[in-house]
C-alpha cells in the first residue's frame, strides 16, 4: 500500500529583545546562572507581570512576514502546569485569541513552490532551564520570562524532507525580520513535531504522535522518518497507532515513547487577570510596516532584477540577509557585479566555513574586498596575486593596499621585463620547445606556468601568453 | 451536583496535594455541598451574555524594552530551601514525569 | 517628636508583650527600631504615624507567611508599592498583622499562626481575613493598618471590630507587592479608627503604577478636602429586599440608625432592586478559587518557602508533599474547588457561566450607581459571630459574605464604617458603595455617619 505522510510542526523562536517579556531582566545567553532574575519572573508573591511593548511588535512583524492575518485585539491566558523550572506554575501565554492567525510560508519544492498553512502564532513566556545530575536537579531561571512566539503550522507537510525545508524557509524568514537569531544549538529555536500517516487517498487523519527533543533540523528530519517508518510498520502489520509523545534519541538515533504520564494534561487554561487586552490600531501595524525590513522573497526577485544575477546565484547570496546585505554593501560603486558575486560565493563563503563563522564576524569588510578586487579589476594585480593577498588579509587585518605595497605584488605588465624573462625561460628548456614545435602545443602552459613561477603569479597573463607565443611560434619557420 | 471521591482524588492530583483518606472523605463530602449551592447559577438565562475578563477598561499597558537591575543571586538564593549557590535544587527523582 | 515617636514605640512594645491575642504574625525589633531612625527623617503626610500591615503583603527585610507554613522562611526582597509609598510619606511601619491563610477566610481562625480573638469580645472572632489589622486597630496599637479584601476581608472585619475599613475601586491602589489570591478581586485598603484617617492614608497609596498592568490611569483627588464638601441633595440606594430575612435584628436596627442620622444631614434615600446580588456568592467562590487555585500554584518549596528534603518516587510527590504540609485545610479546599472549577470537562458549566454572571452582577451596579450616588446596606449580617462558630462548615462561612462579595464582583468602592453597636455592644457595620474611582463619595458619606454619632 502506497502511504502518505502528515506532519504539523510547532516552532518556537527566542525574541531578541532586550529585556525579558513581562520585567525588566536582561535577556543575555550564557550568563551565570540565576544572575538574571527579579521577582516578576521568580514568581515571587505579589510580583505582577508588564508587557514589553517590543514583544508585540515582533508579533506584529511575524505576522506580517507570514502572510498571516493580526488580531486587532488579544489578550493572555494561564497556562497552568507544575515544573520546577516554571516559577509560578503556570506559562503566560495566548490561548483562544493568538494574536497572528491563518498566515503561510512558500517552500521550494521539486515541484514548484509550496505553501505550507500556518494555524497561530501567539506570544508566551520561556521557561527555565532543568540540569538533571546524579544528586538532584539544579535549575537556572536566567532564560524564564524571555519572550517567545510560537509558531504553529498546518498539517500541510508531506515528508521529512519538506519538513526540513519549511524549517529552513521559516528561519530565513524569521532571520529576515530581525526578531530572533533562531539558533536551534542556544535554543532561541525549538521544533516539536506531530506525524501520522494515512492510505493514500484517505481524507480523515490517521492517529498522531508528538515528537520532541531534536536538537537540530537534521535532527528533525531524521526524527521524523524514523517516525514515519515505525508507524507505516505498524500499520501494516495491523497495529492501531498509539497516541503519545516520543522523545528524539539523538544518540540511538529513536524515537522513545515519553514515560507514560500519570494523569493525561489538563493545562486549564484561563484569561490572566494581571495582564490586560493588547488592542492594536491601523496606525500601529503602519509604524511596523513602515520598519519592517525586505523579506527574502523579495529581495531574491530584486537581486535578479537589479543586479543581474543568476536565480541561483541570487539564491546563495540572498540565503541570509546578512549576506545580502554584505554583498550589496560590497558591491557599491563597483563595476563588476559578477566578479564581485564570483569572489563572495567562491572566496568569502569559503572562509567563513573554515573559520565557522558567520558573516558579521567575517575579517574582510565588504569595503576591503572592494578595495581588493578594485586591483584586480584595473589588472594591477592578478586573480592569482589577489588570492594571495585576500589570505594574508586575512592573516593580518591589513589593508589590501598595504600588502600590495609591502610585498610588491603589483603585475608585472611591462613587455621589456616580462620579455627577457620569458627569453631566458625558453632558452632554458630547449626539450619543451622542441617537442612544443612538434605539435605538442599544450606545452604553453607549462611554459606559463614557469614563468608565473619565476614571478610569483605577478605576470600579467595575456601579456605573457602573447610573448611566450611569439617565442615558440616564430623560430619554427 | 456531588462530587465523586474519584473526582476529588483527580483535582487533588491535578493541584498536587495529597490527601489523607480524612480529608478525601471530608472534602468529597464540602465540595458537593459548596457545588451543590453553586448550581444556583444555572437558573440564569445567560446565553447572551459577555463573559467578563475584568472589571476593567483598560487596554495596552506596555513597558518600554528597557532592563530593570536583576535581584543579586546571593540574595535570591538565601530564600531556597536547597541551592549549591550557582542553582535551585531539587531533590534527585527516581523518575521524571 | 521624635523621642515621642520611639517612646511610644517602647510602649507599644511593652503592651504587645503583655498579649497573647496573636494579632501580630512579625515584629522584628531590630529591623524596626532601623526603620524607625529612618523615618524619622522624612517629612512627609505620614510622619510619626504607626501602622501595621498585613501579613501577605511584601515589605523588604520582613518574612511575608500569609499566615501559611509554606512561606514560614520566606523573606521579602522588595517593597510592594503601597509600603515603598508609606516609606516616602514617612510612616513608621510596626509589623505584619495574622491573617485567615492567604486571606481566605472570614474569621481569622484560619491562619498557621492561631486565631486572633476580637479585642471588644475576646471569645468572638474579628472577623477576616484581615483580622489581624483590624484588631491592631481597634486595640490601639497603630493608628492605621493596611489590608487586603477580595471578598470583604477589610469591610467585614472592620465591621466586627469597630473600625473603618475601606475597599477602594479595583485598579485604584497598586496590587504589587500584593501576594495573590484572586488577582481580578483583589484590592488593598486602609483601616482606620475614623473616616478621614482613611482618606488620609487613601491619599498616600492610591494612583497608577507601573508595576501593575491592571492599575488604572485615573487622578486622583485630595480626599480629605472632598471629606469636607457636604452630602446634602445625595441620593442613596437600598436593596431592601435584601435585608428582609437573614439579617439579625440588631444590626438591622443600627442600620436604619444610620439612615435617620444621615436624613437629617439632607440624603435622600431609594428603594432600589438588585435582582442578581443573590447570585453573588456562587459567583465569587467560583472565579476567586479558580485564580486562586492558579495563583498559588506557585507555592512549591523551590525557589523559597518549605520542602520535603528527603528521596522521593516522583516529581508529583516533591510537589505534593511540599504542598500538603504547607497549606491549611481552607486553603486545600479553596484550591481544589478552583482545580475543578477550571478542568477539562468543567470549564465552561462553572467557569464560564460564571464570568457571564459576573457581568451580570457589575451591570446591575453600573446602571444603578448612574442613577443614585452610592448604595448602602449592611457590611454584614450579624454581628461578630463566636470562635469556632463556622470553622467547621465553610459553606456556611462563605454565606457570611453576601453582602461584601459582590462589591468585588463589580470592582466598586465600598467603605465600612461602625453605626450604633449592636447587642451586647457588639459593633456594627454599615457599607457605603460607590461608583467607580469615587471614593470621595463614600468617604463624605461615612464621615458624615460618624460625625453625627458625636
Amino acid at each position: 500500500m502506497n502511504w502518505e505522510i502528515v506532519i504539523g510542526l510547532e516552532v518556537h523562536v527566542q525574541l531578541k529583545t532586550q529585556s525579558k517579556a513581562f520585567c525588566g531582566c536582561k535577556t543575555t545567553y550564557g550568563s551565570p546562572p540565576n544572575s538574571q532574575t527579579c521577582p516578576v519572573c521568580l514568581g515571587y508573591p505579589g510580583a505582577l507581570p508588564v508587557l514589553n511593548r517590543e514583544v508585540v511588535n515582533s508579533a506584529i512583524k511575524a505576522g506580517l512576514a507570514t502572510h498571516s492575518k493580526i488580531r486587532y485585539r488579544s489578550g493572555f491566558a494561564r497556562k497552568n502546569y507544575f515544573y520546577p523550572d516554571l516559577p509560578k506554575g503556570y506559562q503566560i501565554s495566548q490561548y483562544t485569541d493568538p494574536i497572528c492567525y491563518d498566515g503561510y510560508i512558500q517552500i521550494p519544492t521539486e515541484e514548484g513552490k509550496k505553501k505550507i498553512g500556518l494555524i497561530r502564532i501567539h506570544m508566551e513566556e520561556d521557561a527555565g532551564k532543568s540540569m538533571h545530575t546524579e544528586n538532584g536537579t539544579l535549575i537556572d531561571l536566567n532564560r524564564c520570562g524571555i519572550p517567545l512566539l510560537e509558531i504553529v503550522s498546518c498539517p500541510d507537510i508531506r515528508s521529512p524532507q519538506e519538513a526540513y525545508t519549511y524549517l529552513t524557509t521559516l528561519k530565513q524568514i524569521i532571520r529576515y525580520t530581525g526578531i530572533s537569531d533562531c539558533n536551534m544549538e542556544e535554543g532561541s529555536l525549538r521544533c516539536d513535531a506531530n506525524l501520522s500517516v494515512r492510505p493514500m487517498g484517505e481524507k480523515t487523519l490517521g492517529t498522531r504522535t508528538e515528537l520532541k527533543n531534536m536538537n537540530s533540523f537534521h535532527g528533525v528530519e531524521k526524527a521524523l522518518a524514523y517516525e514515519a517508518n515505525r508507524q507505516i510498520t505498524c500499520l501494516e502489520a495491523g497495529e492501531p497507532i498509539e497516541q503519545q509523545t516520543l522523545l528524539w534519541n539523538e544518540q540511538t538515533q529513536r524515537a522513545e515513547p515519553m514515560r507514560s504520564k500519570e494523569e493525561s494534561h489538563d493545562y486549564r487554561y484561563f484569561p490572566e487577570p494581571d495582564l490586560v487586552d493588547v488592542q492594536l490600531t491601523d496606525a500601529w501595524i503602519q509604524d511596523i510596516k513602515a520598519v519592517m525590513p525586505e523579506l527574502p522573497e523579495e529581495r531574491l526577485s530584486r537581486f535578479i532584477k537589479h543586479y543581474g544575477l543568476s536565480e541561483e546565484d541570487s539564491l546563495v547570496l540572498t540565503a541570509e540577509h546578512e549576506i545580502a546585505d554584505y554583498f550589496e554593501a560590497a558591491v557599491q560603486g563597483f563595476q563588476d557585479i559578477s566578479l564581485m558575486n564570483h569572489w563572495i560565493r567562491g572566496e568569502i563563503l569559503r572562509i567563513l566555513k573554515e573559520k565557522q563563522i558567520s558573516i558579521d564576524q567575517c575579517p574582510i569588510s565588504p569595503k576591503a574586498l572592494r578595495d581588493l578586487l578594485t586591483y584586480l579589476l584595473n589588472k594591477k594585480i592578478t586573480p592569482q596575486t589577489a588570492k594571495t593577498v585576500l589570505d594574508n588579509m586575512v592573516k593580518t587585518g591589513e589593508s589590501a593596499d598595504k600588502i600590495i605595497e609591502k610585498k610588491g605584488l603589483l603585475s608585472i605588465t611591462s613587455s621589456e621585463e616580462l620579455d627577457a624573462l620569458i627569453r631566458n625561460i625558453v632558452e632554458k628548456h630547449p626539450e619543451e620547445v622542441k617537442k612544443y614545435r612538434q605539435g605538442k602545443t599544450q606545452l604553453l602552459g607549462f611554459f606559463m606556468g614557469q614563468v608565473m613561477k619565476a614571478t610569483k603569479g605577478r605576470a600579467d597573463q595575456k601579456i605573457t601568453r602573447h610573448i611566450l607565443q611569439r617565442y615558440l611560434d616564430a623560430t619554427e619557420e | 451536583m456531588s462530587i465523586s471521591r474519584e473526582e476529588v482524588l483527580h483535582i487533588a492530583k491535578l493541584a498536587r496535594l495529597s490527601l489523607t483518606e480524612e480529608e478525601v472523605e471530608m472534602y468529597t463530602h464540602q465540595l458537593g455541598e459548596i457545588l451543590n449551592y453553586i448550581q444556583k447559577l444555572n437558573e440564569l438565562d445567560v446565553d447572551n451574555i459577555e463573559p467578563m475578563k475584568h472589571v476593567l477598561h483598560i487596554v495596552n499597558v506596555l513597558r518600554d524594552d528597557k532592563n530593570l537591575p536583576s535581584l543579586s543571586r546571593e540574595d535570591v538564593l538565601k530564600n531556597a530551601p536547597e541551592h549549591d549557590g550557582e542553582y535551585f535544587k531539587v531533590p534527585k527523582v527516581l523518575k521524571t514525569e | 517628636m521624635k523621642d515621642s515617636i520611639q517612646d511610644r514605640i517602647s510602649e507599644l512594645l511593652d503592651n504587645l508583650e503583655k498579649t497573647d491575642n496573636p494579632i501580630f504574625i512579625t515584629i522584628d525589633k531590630d529591623w524596626l527600631w532601623k526603620h524607625v531612625k529612618e523615618q524619622a527623617t522624612i517629612e512627609g503626610p505620614l510622619s510619626g504615624k504607626i501602622i501595621a500591615v498585613k501579613d501577605n503583603i511584601n515589605v523588604r527585610g520582613l518574612p511575608t507567611t500569609c499566615a501559611s507554613r509554606i512561606l514560614e522562611t520566606y523573606y521579602s526582597l522588595y517593597d510592594a508599592t503601597v509600603i515603598e509609598k508609606i516609606r516616602v510619606a514617612g510612616g513608621i511601619l510596626l509589623g505584619k498583622t495574622n491573617m485567615d491563610e492567604f486571606a481566605m477566610g472570614s474569621s481569622t481562625e484560619y491562619s498557621a499562626w492561631g486565631e486572633v480573638r476580637n479585642p471588644i469580645d475576646e471569645t468572638r472572632v474579628p472577623g477576616g481575613s484581615s483580622g489581624g489589622s483590624a484588631s491592631a486597630v481597634s486595640a490601639g496599637f497603630v493608628d492605621y493598618a493596611l489590608g487586603s479584601d477580595t471578598g470583604g476581608s477589610i469591610r467585614q472585619p472592620a465591621a466586627f471590630t469597630g473600625t473603618v475599613g475601606l475597599k477602594p475601586t479595583y485598579g485604584r491602589v497598586s496590587r504589587y507587592g500584593l501576594t495573590a489570591y484572586a488577582s481580578s478581586f483583589d484590592q488593598i485598603g486602609p483601616i482606620t479608627k475614623t473616616v478621614s484617617q482613611s482618606a488620609e492614608l487613601l491619599n498616600v497609596i492610591a494612583g497608577k503604577d507601573s508595576r501593575d498592568s491592571t492599575s488604572a490611569d485615573v487622578p486622583v483627588p485630595n480626599y480629605l478636602k472632598t471629606l469636607q464638601e457636604k452630602v446634602q441633595g445625595y441620593v442613596v440606594g437600598i436593596p431592601w429586599h435584601l435585608l428582609e430575612k437573614g439579617v439579625d435584628e440588631d444590626v438591622l436596627e443600627s442600620f436604619k440608625d444610620v439612615i435617620s442620622r444621615l436624613e437629617k444631614e439632607g440624603v435622600r434615600f431609594k428603594k432600589i432592586e438588585l435582582k442578581y446580588a443573590d447570585y453573588a456568592i456562587a459567583t465569587y467562590y467560583i472565579l476567586a478559587t479558580a485564580e486562586a487555585s492558579s495563583n498559588l500554584a506557585r507555592f512549591d518549596g523551590v525557589r523559597y518557602g518549605v520542602n520535603a528534603k528527603e528521596q522521593l518516587q516522583d516529581l508529583f510527590s516533591y510537589y505534593a508533599k511540599n504542598r500538603s504540609k504547607g497549606f491549611g485545610p481552607e486553603v486545600k479546599r479553596r484550591i481544589m474547588l478552583g482545580t475543578y472549577v477550571l478542568s477539562s470537562g468543567y470549564y465552561e458549566a462553572y467557569y464560564t457561566r460564571g464570568q457571564k454572571v459576573r457581568n451580570l452582577i457589575a451591570q446591575e451596579f453600573f446602571t444603578l450607581l448612574n442613577e443614585v450616588d452610592a448604595l448602602m446596606f449592611p457590611t454584614t449580617p450579624t454581628t461578630a459571630f463566636k470562635l469556632g462558630e463556622n470553622v467547621d462548615d465553610p459553606l456556611k462561612m462563605y454565606l457570611n459574605d453576601v453582602f461584601t462579595v459582590s462589591v468585588n464582583i463589580a470592582g466598586l468602592p465600598a467603605i465600612s464604617v461602625p453605626g450604633k453597636p449592636g447587642n451586647h455592644g457588639l459593633p456594627v457595620g454599615c457599607q457605603i458603595i460607590g461608583n467607580a474611582y469615587e471614593e470621595g463619595t463614600i468617604l463624605q458619606l461615612g464621615h458624615t455617619i460618624e460625625r453625627s454619632r458625636i
